[in-house]
């Protein structure tokens, strides 16, 4: 692999590829990756978008990117890749575009669209071994319609639809699916977590993804201001505490094989991460409730557990 | 040119060859699956230069057809019923994309009961999608409609995605004779597609499909989409017209059968026009004035063309092969809405039938034509019509009494 990583943030190129004064939300955590990911990317780019928060980047006459961009709805971006995929392939070998004029096809979407009602077309996109990237922003719950339960939601959020009360105190029963296993059942040569707190892990990635044909595929966690109920200053706080305490997991599958590319050297406690976000508020007040907050906890420690076994393996 | 005996499914495939089409996502339902094996078999064959690809459904299917379309590709693709309603909501999008764009419906009537015979409120659940619709009645004019679709779609003027539509079973699976063109004279009619309008390429980026916000641009883009159908009348003229030097053949927005003079008139649409056309020969044998009027072009809707045709008779009777559940037919509202304001016009009558398939006897017609003629006589007009046999009906008691329910 001739891949040589970059180390540091400043090594990241100063060109931004997305302007600024999008209607996203401040504070937004799924920009703040995307502008990342561009950058990785390149200008030579189209976005195939699913319906969802950043639907909102383009709107009639503007668009803040400096590529192509392409809406479709919400469960079928994938396919809206390979159209596009399979045109530009169609007209390079027909001699009817320049392939200096090829483009990357990148689709994006958020989690309710990726874990959802757009899974059979990711499905079908990555089985047929589309020659696409897939950047999912996902801030674990239907956000755009103002935080309804999605099955990217995590253990015992309190969503629009999945309120904590006094029969549900837990707020969200269900965990988390996990997308990630889904995805790498299918084998695609690339497919990595990200977050906009390791930009320099997420450049990293992409770079390594580059060399791949085929799915490359990336979930970010996003935090999400009005829908966590968190500071927008806090955002890159709270993408860096899911991973400092392991809820989070920075890893990649190279043709299946996963591996990880951050431990923490020391696990901080879930709590420090559920804490200040108002979605695992009622796990705080008005009484703590300790056994789901020790259940958090367990499930976070288990997982670990697993990746040590997993991982010392192989080694 | 060859003459071949094909079903209506190949004569579609034939077409879409003809076109020389660079793509086509696919996904099979019955009665379609046909046309999309024909051309894979082709394609495997090295006689169609295309892509095929099968998705994961339909709704994938219109997705992957209009993006393919929006990078600047000649894309066809097909479905039936079912399939249809599931790639549903991607119909209206890929209009709004304003996607050049030719898809054939085999039409199919929808469950529930699920049922394979065909009849018409699949397609017409799609009317106001803003794609245009060409109806077909024989397998000829599936293969010459395909060409013309293409020619229409890729108009600068129209610039909207367009259905080709044919009956299942009737005609999907019936051979009929079938003038296949020569690829030269078909490029005559429809020359390669050079997308100006959108495309995909790194050095021009372009931003397809965005939002808009509010009512007035939402206004602006959807009235642009209704006048650039209602262009398409003039663009469809044109065409049939080229059509008619270059192949001596040609298929106008609607068909009159012995109409001139005819004074009862049945509207009908696709191949069950057939079983009309015969209804009315038997008419004029008994010296009844009766004609026919077949709708070929839907969308953009030939309101003059249709107004004229008709204007001057005593009766006409609308058969529709489609029911507006708790309304009643769809082309018969159509047909109203578009002779109200006209003097002279004729008395309009409904009936319904062939739903799923079922057959309209010559008995039947024989009673459409004469409640024509009474009402003409009387001036009343009999309330929309369900065509049942009592024949049907005491075939419908005997399954009843299979089933104990009776």
């Amino acid at each position: 692999m001739d891949v040589i990583p970059i180390k540091s943030i400043k090594d990241i190129p100063t060109e931004e590829d997305i302007f600024p004064g999008t209607p996203t939300c401040a504070g937004c955590g799924g920009l703040l990756a995307l502008r990342h990911c561009l950058k990785a990317l390149g200008k030579k780019v189209i976005i195939v978008n699913a319906a969802g928060c950043f639907t909102l980047l383009s709107i009639y006459p503007f668009t803040p990117f400096q590529n192509s961009w392409l809406y479709t709805a919400i469960a079928c971006a994938p396919a809206g890749a390979q159209g596009v995929r399979d045109a530009l392939d169609i007209l390079i070998r027909k001699g009817r575009l320049d392939p200096e004029e090829d483009l990357k096809v990148v689709v994006l979407t958020g989690d309710g669209a990726a874990y959802d009602i757009g899974l059979a077309s990711t499905s079908g996109a990555i089985y047929r071994n589309l020659d696409f990237y897939y950047i999912c922003y996902d801030n674990e719950a239907y956000g755009n319609t103002g935080f309804q339960w999605s099955g990217a939601t995590p253990f015992a959020s309190k969503t629009g639809t999945t309120p904590a009360g006094r029969i549900s105190p837990t707020g969200t029963e269900l965990s988390k699916k996990n997308l990630f296993e889904i995805w790498r059942s299918h084998k695609p040569p690339y497919l990595a977590t990200i977050s906009p707190a390791h930009p320099v892990d997420l450049i990293n990635k992409f770079k390594k993804a580059e060399q791949y044909k085929g799915p490359k595929l990336f979930i970010n966690l996003s935090p999400c201001p009005p829908g966590w109920a968190t500071d927008p200053s806090h955002s890159a706080m709270f993408a860096k505490l899911a991973v400092d305490t392991g809820i989070w997991a920075l890893k990649e599958a190279i043709c299946g094989d996963v591996r990880h590319t951050f431990v923490p050297k020391k696990f901080r406690p879930v709590e420090e991460y559920l804490k200040g976000q108002g979605r695992f508020a009622h796990l705080f007040k008005p009484v703590r409730q300790e056994e789901i907050l020790a259940k958090i906890q367990e499930m976070v420690v288990q997982y670990w557990n697993e990746v040590q076994d997993n991982e010392s393996i192989k080694k | 040119m060859t003459k071949e005996m094909l079903t209506g499914n190949a004569a579609a495939a034939w077409g879409v060859r003809l076109a020389e089409v660079d793509y086509i996502p696919a996904y099979p339902i019955t009665p379609q699956t046909e046309i999309i094996e024909t051309l894979a078999k082709w394609i495997s064959a090295g006689v169609l230069d295309a892509r095929f690809v099968t998705v994961d459904s339909e709704h994938s299917m219109i997705t992957a057809a209009g993006a393919a379309s929006a990078t600047g590709v000649r894309v066809f693709t097909a479905t039936s019923s079912q399939g249809l309603l599931y790639g549903f909501e991607m119909l209206y999008a890929v209009a709004g994309w304003r996607v050049p764009l030719v898809m054939v419906n085999v039409s199919r009537g929808l469950s529930a009961p699920i049922t394979l015979e065909p009849d018409h409120n699949d397609i017409l659940a799609a009317r106001d999608s803003g794609f245009l619709q060409i109806h077909c009645e024989t397998c000829q004019e599936v293969l010459d409609s395909i060409l013309m679709a293409y020619r229409l779609a890729e108009d600068e003027r129209v610039l909207l995605p367009v259905f080709v539509n044919m009956d299942g079973f009737h005609l999907s699976f019936t051979r009929e004779p079938v003038e296949i063109p020569d690829l030269e004279k078909a490029k005559m009619f429809l020359p390669a597609y050079q997308p100006r309008h959108a495309f995909f390429k790194a050095s021009q980026p372009m931003a397809q499909g965005v939002a808009v916000i509010g009512g007035p641009a939402y206004s602006y883009f959807k009235y642009q989409m209704h006048l650039a159908s209602i262009k398409a009348l003039e663009v469809y003229n044109e065409a049939s017209k080229e059509f008619g030097k270059i192949f001596g053949r040609s298929h106008n927005t609607i068909e009159g059968y012995m109409i001139d003079d005819a004074e009862y008139i049945l509207v009908m649409i696709n191949s069950f026009s057939t079983l009309g056309k015969a209804a009315i020969k038997e008419a004029r044998a008994k010296d009844i004035k009766a004609g026919l009027l077949k709708l070929r072009l839907l969308r953009p809707f030939p309101e003059s063309d249709i107004v004229k045709a008709i204007k001057g008779a005593k009766a006409a009777a609308v058969v529709d092969q489609n029911i507006s559940v708790g309304k009643g037919g769809i082309l018969h509202s159509e047909i109203a809405g578009a002779i109200c304001n006209q003097k002279d016009k004729p008395l309009l009558l409904s009936f319904i039938g062939g739903l799923g398939g079922k057959n309209i006897s010559p008995q039947e017609f024989e009673f459409i034509i004469d409640c024509m003629v009474k009402a003409a006589d009387t001036g009343e007009i009999p309330a929309p019509r369900l065509l049942y046999t009592e024949t049907e009906w005491k075939e419908m008691d005997r399954l009843k009494k299979m089933a104990g329910k009776l």
